[in-house]
C-alpha cells in the first residue's frame, strides 16, 4: 500500500475540527513529553524510530483500524521510513511533511469578523506553537501586529488580498519566538512600532508606541493602550472599538508571566495594574484577542482564539484574585521553565543577534510557556 | 586522537541516518569497544543518548568541535548511568592552582606520544584507554585535575572516574593546547 504524505494544513483540520486521528510520534520520550500535535479527538503511540529499526511488528497490534494514523518525526526522515515499514506490512498510514519543524511554522488564518467599514480582521493561528499574529485589511491597507518570522505567510495573505501593509506592531519584545516585524516592515516599506520601555538594546530604526496612539487602517482605526507587566512596555491595542488585542497579558485562560526578562518582582504591580485597573476602564464588550493560546480547548469551533472581556473577567482564573499578596505568589512563584533559548530570541528580536533560518528554528522548538495558570 | 575502537562519518546525514548508521556499526564492535560518531544533525544528540540508553551501550557524551557534533559510545555497558559532566576548571584558574601548590594530582589522559612531546611536570600520564584499568592508582580523596589536549578526552576520563566513585575531579579546559607554562619532554 502507498504511504500518503500529509500536509501540515491538513493535519490542521483534525486538530481544530476535532477529527479523530492516531498519531504515532516516533521521536524520543523527552521530544514528545515535551511537545506534540495537540487535538482534542487524536490518540497517542510514542515508540522511538530506533526501536522499530528490527521491525513494527510489535506496534501493529496497537494502531486503530477504525481511524487514520499518522507517523509523526522531528523532521520528517525518520516518520517517512516507520510509515513505509508499516505500509510494507499492508497497513494505510499517512506521514507528516516536513515534521514537527514545519508543524511549528504552519499558520492557519481565521477571519474573525467583518469591520464597521467593511474591512476585516483576521488571526494567523500557530497551532503548534500557540502563537497568534493579526493583520486588520481595510479599502487595500493593512497592518500585522506580532507577526512571527514566517513573514511569507502574511506578505503572501496581504497581496491575495490586494492590501499594502503600512503599520506593523508588535505589542512586546516577545521571548518565546522570533518576530517576523522588522522583516516586514522593511520588505514593505511600513512602519514598525515597539514599545519602547522593551527596545532599550534595539540595534535598528522603529517607532515608539505610546499610550493613546492611534493610527488609521483605511478606515479602521488601531489605538494603542499601555498595559504593562509581561513586560514593562507591553502595549494592547483596540481595532475598530470592537477587539482588544492584548499581547501576552491576557490569555484565555491565563494570564501573563512577568518573569520572562528577570524581573518578575519589579513587575508584578505593573501586571496587577494592567489587569485589574487598566482593563477594568475598557468597554466590557471588547473582544479579547491574545498573542498566545495554551491548550486547544481555547480554540472555538471556527478555529479562533476569541472571547468577550465581560466574560474572562468573570472566568479567567487569573482575572479572579481578590488580594494583592496572592497575585503576587501566583504569578512569581511556581512558574512554568522559561521557553527554550528565550535569551538568544529575545536578542534576535532586538537584532542584537542574527541567527540563520535554521538556528532560528532550533531556537523556536518547544512549547510555549508565556502564561501562568 | 581518542582511543577509539571505531569512528563512524555520519556528518550530513539527516535523521534517521545517523542512528541506523551507528547501529550498524556498533554491532561489528566488541564490547566495551568506543564508537565515536561523527554527526551534523542536531537532533542527533537526544537521540543517540536515547537510543543507547534503550539497546543498553552507554552514551559518554558528545563534544562539539565548529558545526561537527562528536558522539562517544560505549559498546553494552548497560549497567553504566549517564551522568552528568565532571566541573570545568578554566586553564587560567588551572595555572594560578599549579603555581600556588605544586603537589597538585594532576592526570594528563593523552596518548603516549603526546606526553612524551611535552607535558606538565609531575604530571601522571595515564591514557583515556587505562583510565578504567589503572583508576585504582589513583586517590580517591585527593583533588584531581584532568587535562588532554583540548578538553574533551580528560571530559570522558572525568566521567569514567565519577562513575567509579571518584568525587573531587575537574576537568582543564582548554587543556595542553594553550598551555604556556613549564613543561617537561620524555617521562
Amino acid at each position: 500500500m502507498a504511504v500518503r504524505i500529509m500536509k501540515p494544513v491538513e493535519v490542521a483540520r483534525y486538530s481544530i475540527d476535532k477529527k479523530p486521528l492516531f498519531i504515532l510520534d516516533v521521536r524520543n520520550e523527552d521530544a514528545f513529553t515535551d511537545w506534540k500535535i495537540e487535538g482534542e479527538s487524536i490518540e497517542y503511540l510514542n515508540i522511538p524510530y530506533f526501536d522499530l529499526l528490527d521491525g513494527v511488528d510489535k506496534i501493529k497490534g496497537e494502531l486503530p483500524a477504525d481511524r487514520d494514523i499518522l507517523v509523526v518525526c522531528a523532521k520528517e526522515g525518520s516518520s517517512q521510513m516507520i510509515a513505509e515499514m508499516l505500509s510494507d506490512e499492508g497497513m494505510d498510514v499517512a506521514y507528516l511533511e516536513g515534521g514537527m519543524k514545519a508543524w511549528s511554522e504552519y499558520l492557519e488564518p481565521v477571519k474573525l469578523g467583518t469591520l464597521k467599514s467593511g474591512g476585516e480582521l483576521y488571526q494567523f493561528v500557530r497551532l503548534g506553537k500557540g502563537c497568534l499574529s493579526y493583520m486588520v485589511i481595510d479599502a487595500g491597507k493593512a497592518a500585522v501586529i506580532d507577526a512571527t518570522r514566517m513573514t511569507d505567510v502574511f506578505l503572501d495573505f496581504a497581496k491575495e488580498k490586494g492590501a499594502t501593509i503600512e503599520h506593523v506592531f508588535d505589542t512586546h519584545l516577545h521571548a518565546d519566538h522570533i518576530s517576523g516585524g522588522r522583516v516586514i516592515a522593511e520588505v514593505t516599506g511600513a512602519t514598525y512600532y515597539l514599545p519602547s520601555q522593551d527596545a532599550e538594546e534595539v540595534v535598528f530604526d522603529y517607532h515608539k508606541l505610546a499610550d493613546g496612539l492611534r493610527v488609521t487602517v483605511g478606515k479602521t482605526s488601531v489605538e494603542a493602550v499601555f498595559s504593562p507587566g509581561h513586560t514593562s512596555g507591553s502595549t494592547s491595542f483596540v481595532v475598530d472599538k470592537a477587539y482588544l488585542l492584548t499581547g501576552d497579558i491576557l490569555f484565555i485562560d491565563s494570564i501573563g508571566r512577568p518573569d520572562l526578562a528577570g524581573m518578575a518582582d519589579d513587575w508584578v504591580g505593573d501586571l496587577r495594574t494592567t489587569l485589574y485597573s487598566r482593563y477594568e476602564q475598557l468597554s466590557e464588550d471588547l473582544i479579547v484577542l491574545p498573542a498566545h493560546f495554551m491548550e486547544m480547548k481555547e480554540v472555538n469551533a471556527d478555529g479562533s482564539v476569541a472571547k468577550q472581556l465581560s466574560t474572562l473577567f468573570s472566568e479567567n482564573h487569573g482575572l479572579q484574585v481578590e488580594d494583592e499578596n496572592e497575585f503576587r505568589v501566583l504569578v512569581t512563584e511556581n512558574l512554568p521553565p522559561q521557553p527554550n533559548a528565550y535569551q538568544e530570541i529575545r536578542k534576535t528580536n532586538m537584532g542584537v543577534l542574527t541567527p540563520d533560518a535554521e538556528t532560528q528554528r532550533e531556537m523556536e522548538i518547544g512549547p510555549n510557556r508565556c502564561a501562568v495558570r | 586522537m581518542i582511543e577509539t575502537a571505531h569512528t563512524l562519518d555520519a556528518k550530513g546525514l539527516a535523521c534517521p541516518m545517523p542512528i541506523v548508521r551507528t547501529r550498524k556499526a556498533i554491532q561489528g564492535l566488541s564490547p566495551g569497544d568506543v564508537l565515536e560518531v561523527l554527526a551534523t544533525d542536531k537532533g542527533s544528540t537526544a537521540d543517540i543518548k536515547a537510543w543507547a540508553t534503550s539497546s543498553g551501550h552507554a552514551y559518554l557524551g558528545t563534544e562539539i568541535e565548529g558545526n561537527v557534533l562528536h558522539h562517544f559510545l560505549k559498546k553494552d555497558s548497560a549497567l553504566i548511568e549517564v551522568k552528568e559532566e565532571i566541573p570545568v576548571m578554566d586553564l587560567e584558574s588551572f595555572v594560578r592552582k599549579v603555581e600556588e601548590d605544586r603537589s597538585l594530582t594532576i592526570v594528563d589522559v593523552r596518548e603516549e606520544q603526546e606526553y612524551q612531546e611535552e607535558h606538565i611536570p609531575d604530571a601522571l600520564h595515564i591514557p583515556l584507554s587505562e583510565i578504567e584499568s589503572r583508576m585504582h592508582e589513583l586517590n580517591k580523596s585527593e583533588d584531581i585535575y584532568l587535562i588532554c589536549q583540548t578538553g574533551r578526552r580528560s571530559g570522558i576520563a572525568g566521567i569514567q572516574l565519577a562513575e567509579n566513585g571518584f568525587k573531587n575531579l575537574y576537568n582543564v579546559v582548554p587543556g595542553m593546547t594553550e598551555w604556556t607554562k613549564q613543561t617537561k619532554k620524555g617521562n
